[in-house]
């Protein structure tokens, strides 16, 4: 395993020596292998982005109108949640490599828990949204309906970016709950934390999304005087 | 006898005591590039029989054995067995599996167990989309571009395609996350980039590709889905999207994704052309470095592909513009391999045929390519055998003949055996003309109007479609010949050591032939350039702790 890795030596012509690197044992690897993924994530979002700019350009007054509509108090409540929860796994990747183990787990608990949170105050918000007609394959996003075609791309942009982010706050649950399992079996440690800070990183991607997605659903409307929330 | 990476591997689970389990779940780079080849081959097969059979429809005007339905499904489904199965993820997951770690002196990938999960993730991925052929209603008929709104309405099964080139993208993505980690932390102590073999620049210059590129077709995928299955709108006219935004989404991968393909095959033409002239490569960190521009240039000119779907002028004259700048640092390798080869000492041995005939094949795609860069030009062309022309010359003459070459140079270091050379080259020969006489004929009769994916035509087309018929008798033949040539090669033919063409590459200076389990026995201090040789003789030698005694 990785504790019993001895590095290989090359030797040059001058008698040097050389440690050579291997997968076994490479903190660097492994972070640089996550910051390249997370850059794919960018990639995913800049192409849904790229295209709700597009047609926010198409129509960009059923765009206010649309996101005037939203509720900006649940949306906004859960931007604070997600920050303080990028906060928490901050501090509890601090304090395992403080070596605080135990202060670290609490840590990650209370993600978890703010996570939870937010997939409460999205399914809130979502329910109210269907209630008022207005969910994928349902009410005024059908074929069918008069609703102005801006609003309907505003809006079938809007759960696919948020469902889609959602999802992928679902896996970060999932995997801070193995990360809790790795810490308890010692897999992770003060020592060998790469893991932890891997899905730290995954964890700051997730909040970053949602730091644009708020801004671009939320608040492009709110200078139209829409009212906040229904 | 030492104990070769056939005999032993570690595997991702456990310690199966099986051999075929052992081989499903084994880590080792090089049988991981093993099991690609062998399953991208078999589907190769499917697809080129699969067109075969457009050919004999083809074969005279009307219909004779296949309706337009099904051409329609025969053309998508050779279209995504060819590009998403085989020819994007072909040379960096065999190759780049295989030699790649080698070259550069690690033990394997940055991160193994991935990549063990990666090749699973593709083999689920060719699963969901050739199952497609036996549920509901049929293989899709939409190409495999997926245009809106044409795939948003079919009633074929473009679900399983969109989700299959999904899957088969995320394990494009993880296969080039985990060469570039390989490659920027696992290099032999003292090799510097430019110290590193070319096809690792190819490799190199893919991965990035893979990574920044394929992450947009993938969201293209996932919202045409969304908007086949939930109604979002954004590609449906009749709800106010915009098709022509699935066109740009789609081509900002696909077109990278050409030069995805192309990069590590110029890689392979690399270490060819200085093994087989005995010289040190003409001009090391041009070809470097213009693998790294084409891969740029590459983002910047997807809407040439768009220039009859609606698309302001400037924009047209712009994406021209850009397209003709990948043309430069193209034609940079092409004068530098030949410059490699002016006053060397060349060996015509298989490998170095196939490399000399993608020369000509390629430069024939690339030209072409060109041509149909031209808007004017384009407007005539677009959509016309002259089109399928080129990029079968630029794909088939270009990145799988190479993958070829690439097949015949590295066959003794993946089996420590030798195929036969002679029977190799009449291969080579049969394959070479049967190429040229299927797809040359498609140039004129595209030029003279002659449209793609018709599987009707008017009778004054027959004779090309006639020439290129028998052209593809003689490809197909020359192909399984190859095939036939290399299987028998590992069956029955002769052990060779490790270093059997002299080259001076790492891959070259293994402990035993075929490799052991964790590669070089000793790893060595790299403070040599990739290609020296001097008077015809490679000047690099090593002893058996890899220490240089040169």
């Amino acid at each position: 395993m990785a504790h019993a890795y001895v590095p290989e030596i090359a030797v040059d012509r001058e008698g040097n020596e050389h440690v050579v690197q291997g997968w076994q044992d490479d903190f660097y690897g492994g972070k640089l292998g996550f910051w390249l993924f997370m850059l794919t994530e960018v990639m995913m979002f800049g192409g849904m982005f790229l295209a709700l700019a597009y047609y926010n350009t198409l129509h960009p007054q059923d765009f206010l109108d649309a996101s005037a509509s939203l509720n900006r108090l649940l949306g906004g409540t859960n931007t604070v949640i997600l920050l303080i929860s990028a906060l928490t796994m901050g501090l509890g990747l601090l304090k395992m490599r403080a070596g605080d183990v135990k202060g670290s787990k609490l840590m990650i608990w209370a993600t978890i828990l703010l996570a939870v949170l937010f997939l409460v105050i999205k399914g809130f918000e979502w329910t109210a949204e269907y209630n008022h007609g207005i969910f994928l394959m349902h009410g005024e996003m059908l074929p069918e309906s008069t609703m102005a075609f801006g609003k309907k791309l505003f809006f079938g942009m809007y759960f696919t970016m948020t469902g889609l982010h959602g999802f992928h706050i679902i896996i970060g649950i999932g995997l801070m709950i193995w990360l809790l399992k790795r810490i308890n079996a010692g897999k992770v440690s003060p020592e060998h934390y790469i893991l932890h800070f891997n899905i730290a990183l995954y964890w700051d991607i997730v909040h970053l999304i949602w730091v644009f997605v708020f801004p671009y659903y939320y608040m492009i409307g709110a200078a139209t005087g829409g009212t906040s929330g229904h | 006898m030492s104990k070769t990476y056939f005999d032993e591997t570690h595997c991702a689970i456990g310690h199966p005591k099986s051999t075929f389990m052992q081989w499903m779940l084994t880590i080792d780079h090089k049988r991981i590039g093993i099991m690609y080849a062998a399953v991208m081959f078999t589907f190769f097969f499917v697809a080129v029989a699969t067109a075969f059979l457009m050919r004999l429809e083809l074969f005279a005007p009307g219909q004779q054995y296949i309706d337009g339905d099904t051409f329609n499904q025969a053309f998508t489904l050779h279209g995504v067995i060819m590009i998403f199965l085989f020819i994007v993820p072909g040379i960096p997951a065999i190759f780049g599996n295989i030699v790649m770690p080698l070259m550069i002196g690690a033990k394997d990938v940055s991160f193994p167990r991935l990549n063990w999960f990666t090749f699973w993730l593709y083999i689920l991925g060719c699963i969901i989309a050739v199952s497609s052929l036996w549920v509901g209603n049929g293989f899709a008929d939409t190409g495999w571009t997926f245009y809106a709104p044409y795939s948003l309405n079919t009633g074929t099964n473009v679900i399983f395609t969109l989700v299959a080139a999904f899957i088969l993208g995320m394990a494009s993505i993880l296969t080039g996350l985990n060469f570039l980690v390989t490659i920027h932390r696992l290099r032999a102590p003292g090799m510097t980039f430019f110290k590193m073999p070319l096809f690792v620049w190819g490799i190199y210059a893919t991965a990035w590709i893979q990574l920044l590129a394929t992450p947009v077709v993938g969201i293209t995928l996932v919202l045409a889905i969304m908007e086949k299955y939930f109604g979002i709108g954004i590609f449906d006219p009749a709800k106010g999207g915009d098709p022509v935004l699935f066109e740009h989404l789609f081509w900002i991968y696909s077109h990278p994704a050409v030069y995805l393909m192309i990069l590590p095959a110029f890689g392979i033409m690399s270490e060819i052309i200085p093994v087989f002239s005995r010289r040190e490569i003409f001009g090391y960190r041009t070809i470097a470095l213009s693998s790294a521009s084409i891969a740029g240039i590459g983002y910047l000119v997807w809407g040439h592909h768009l220039y009859t779907s609606g698309m302001a002028d400037i924009a047209k004259t712009v994406f021209s513009f850009l397209t003709f700048f990948v043309a430069i640092p193209t034609g940079i390798k092409f004068y530098d391999w030949i410059a490699t080869m002016y006053k060397g000492k060349i060996v015509l041995s298989t490998p170095m045929l196939w490399a000399l005939g993608t020369i000509i094949t390629f430069a024939i795609g690339g030209l072409t390519g060109v041509t149909i860069a031209m808007i004017g030009v384009d407007i005539h062309l677009q959509d016309t055998y002259y089109t399928v022309a080129h990029f079968h010359y630029a794909m088939l003459g270009g990145v799988v003949f190479l993958l070829f070459a690439g097949m015949h140079y590295w066959f003794p270091l993946v089996t420590g055996k030798m195929y036969d050379e002679e029977k190799a080259k009449i291969a080579f020969y049969l394959n070479f003309i049967g190429f040229n006489l299927l797809w040359f004929p498609m140039f004129i009769a595209g030029y003279l109007g002659m449209p793609r994916r018709y599987f009707d035509y008017l009778p004054e087309f027959q004779i090309y479609h006639q020439i290129s018929f028998f052209g593809a008798i003689i490809f197909i033949v020359g192909l399984v010949y190859m095939f036939y040539v290399l299987i028998q090669g590992w069956r029955k033919g002769e052990k060779v050591g490790v270093n059997p063409w002299r080259a001076t590459t790492l891959e070259w200076h293994l402990p035993s032939s075929p490799p052991p389990l964790e590669n070089h026995s000793k790893v060595p201090y790299v403070d040599f350039d990739p290609y020296e040789y001097f008077h015809g003789e490679p000047v690099v030698k090593f002893d058996a702790n890899m220490r240089r005694i040169d």
